[in-house]
């Protein structure tokens, strides 16, 4: 497990505790099953749908402030990762997600279905427009809020290299309240999942611009092929 | 060592639901080539309470032990009527299901081969990171004794990763519960 990575049990984020996992991860060796991976067929397949603002479905603009979110997706060698699919998902601008499980009283935006994918380009090159998402309360604990984040799912080139995680707006006060922001144990690593405002993306009289980049892992060139694999636990 | 740090992971949380598109869990089309079975089971907290929010993926080889995927060459086994992705989510029970084929062999360097089974990865709510699993099959002992992947993993812990066949209504079924925590805890992998 990689050291910037959250534990599985944050005992601050309540429903870990009865979900975490208590035995160890067992490490396993890498066969062709994990090199491969779901993610170059799926992409291929894959009919981007990059605006947010006017995917809702019943034929206006949504409402909010309009953004830009662009970054590369790199591997952890630096290459960049092309043609594969980001699929990105977010509350509203007044904090409420199209879902029957969110009763936040808060209004919905007929114009606003909250969800969006896009396929990297040649140099990994990804963007989407859509509105920046509200801050929104939950039950972990008393006066709780999300800070505003868009949800990010990337299966990436390899089965080891599936990513879902969630990108932050640069200066909310709410990260530092944060019980699932806060499970990221280091400085650096939490920084990782924050965009940058970008002017050079901003578009004028249009758009605010963010940049958030993503590194997944790469897939490993060959399979592990020891026939006796550790059975070491780490964590 | 790599020489870029990696994105962090976050749970998926409770509204991944613009992820399920319909169909995600039917992996068969009907040239696909095999033998179709479903594959079902329930999800469970500590508490044995059923997880409703939880996302399962799956990723398997063709009939013929073959991925879909540019890292697996052998073009020949190519099944162009199966991908061998599915993803669903579970029910207010806790419940998930497939409908797919069995999968073939998968190569294991030069020496031999893999039992059948199909990769595994679970998100939820309370998970701030997805958990990697795999299915194998209680019909496939012989194979599944001589598994790279399960000969690492403690004997007494090896059944929480093989799921049960039944028949149903004339179908074949495979039965495998997911718990993530307590008594007989599934295997997570530090893949």
């Amino acid at each position: 497990m990689n050291k910037d990575f959250p534990p599985y049990l944050h005992e601050a984020y309540r429903a870990t505790v009865l979900r975490a996992p208590r035995r160890p991860l067992i490490q396993v060796p890498k066969t062709l099953s994990e090199v491969t991976g779901p993610g170059p067929t799926v992409s291929a397949a894959a009919s981007p749908d990059t605006d947010l603002t006017r995917n809702g479905g019943a034929g206006g603009e949504a409402v909010g402030e309009r953004i830009i979110v662009t970054g590369r997706v790199i591997d952890d060698d630096g290459n960049p990762v092309p043609d594969t699919l980001l699929e990105i998902w977010q509350a509203n601008a007044a904090g409420r997600y199209r879902h029957r499980r969110d009763q936040h009283h808060a209004p919905l935006d007929p114009n606003f279905l909250g969800f969006g994918t896009c396929l990297t380009d040649e140099n990994g090159l990804y963007r989407f427009t859509t509105v920046r998402p509200g801050a929104y309360p939950w039950e972990n604990h008393p006066n709780a809020w999300r800070p505003a984040h868009i949800h990010f799912s990337l299966l990436g080139p390899a089965w080891t290299s599936r990513l879902v995680t969630q990108m932050y707006f640069p200066g909310d006060p709410l990260q530092e309240l944060d019980p699932i922001f806060n499970s990221v144990p280091t400085d650096a690593a939490r920084e990782r999942l924050i965009a940058r405002y970008a002017h050079d993306v901003t578009q004028p009289a249009w758009a605010l611009g963010f940049r958030f980049d993503i590194v997944l892992r790469g897939s490993e060139a060959t399979p592990f092929e020891s026939a006796e694999p550790s059975r070491a636990a780490k964590r | 060592m790599k020489g870029r740090d990696l994105t962090p992971p976050q749970t998926v949380g409770p509204f991944f639901h613009g992820l399920l598109r319909e169909g995600l869990n039917m992996l068969v089309a009907p040239k696909t080539l095999g033998d179709r079975i479903r594959i079902e089971g329930h999800v469970y907290d500590g508490n044995r309470t059923p997880v409703s929010d939880a996302m399962i993926e799956i990723w398997q080889a063709n009939a013929r032990g073959h991925y879909s995927h540019p890292a697996d060459q052998r073009v020949a086994s190519l099944d162009p009527a199966f991908a061998g992705f599915g993803r669903t989510g579970t029910d207010e029970a806790g419940h998930y299901w497939f409908e797919t084929i069995r999968p073939g062999r998968v190569p294991f360097g030069k020496s031999g081969d893999q039992a059948p089974h199909l990769n595994v990865a679970v998100s939820a709510r309370g998970l701030l990171h997805h958990l990697f699993t795999r299915l194998y099959f209680d019909d496939e002992a012989a194979a599944n004794a001589r598994d790279p992947v399960l000969r690492g993993i403690p004997e007494d812990r090896r059944s929480t990763m093989v799921a049960k066949k039944i028949i149903a209504d004339g179908k074949t079924v495979y039965r495998l519960d997911i718990v993530l925590q307590g008594q007989d805890e599934t295997v997570f992998f530090d893949l």
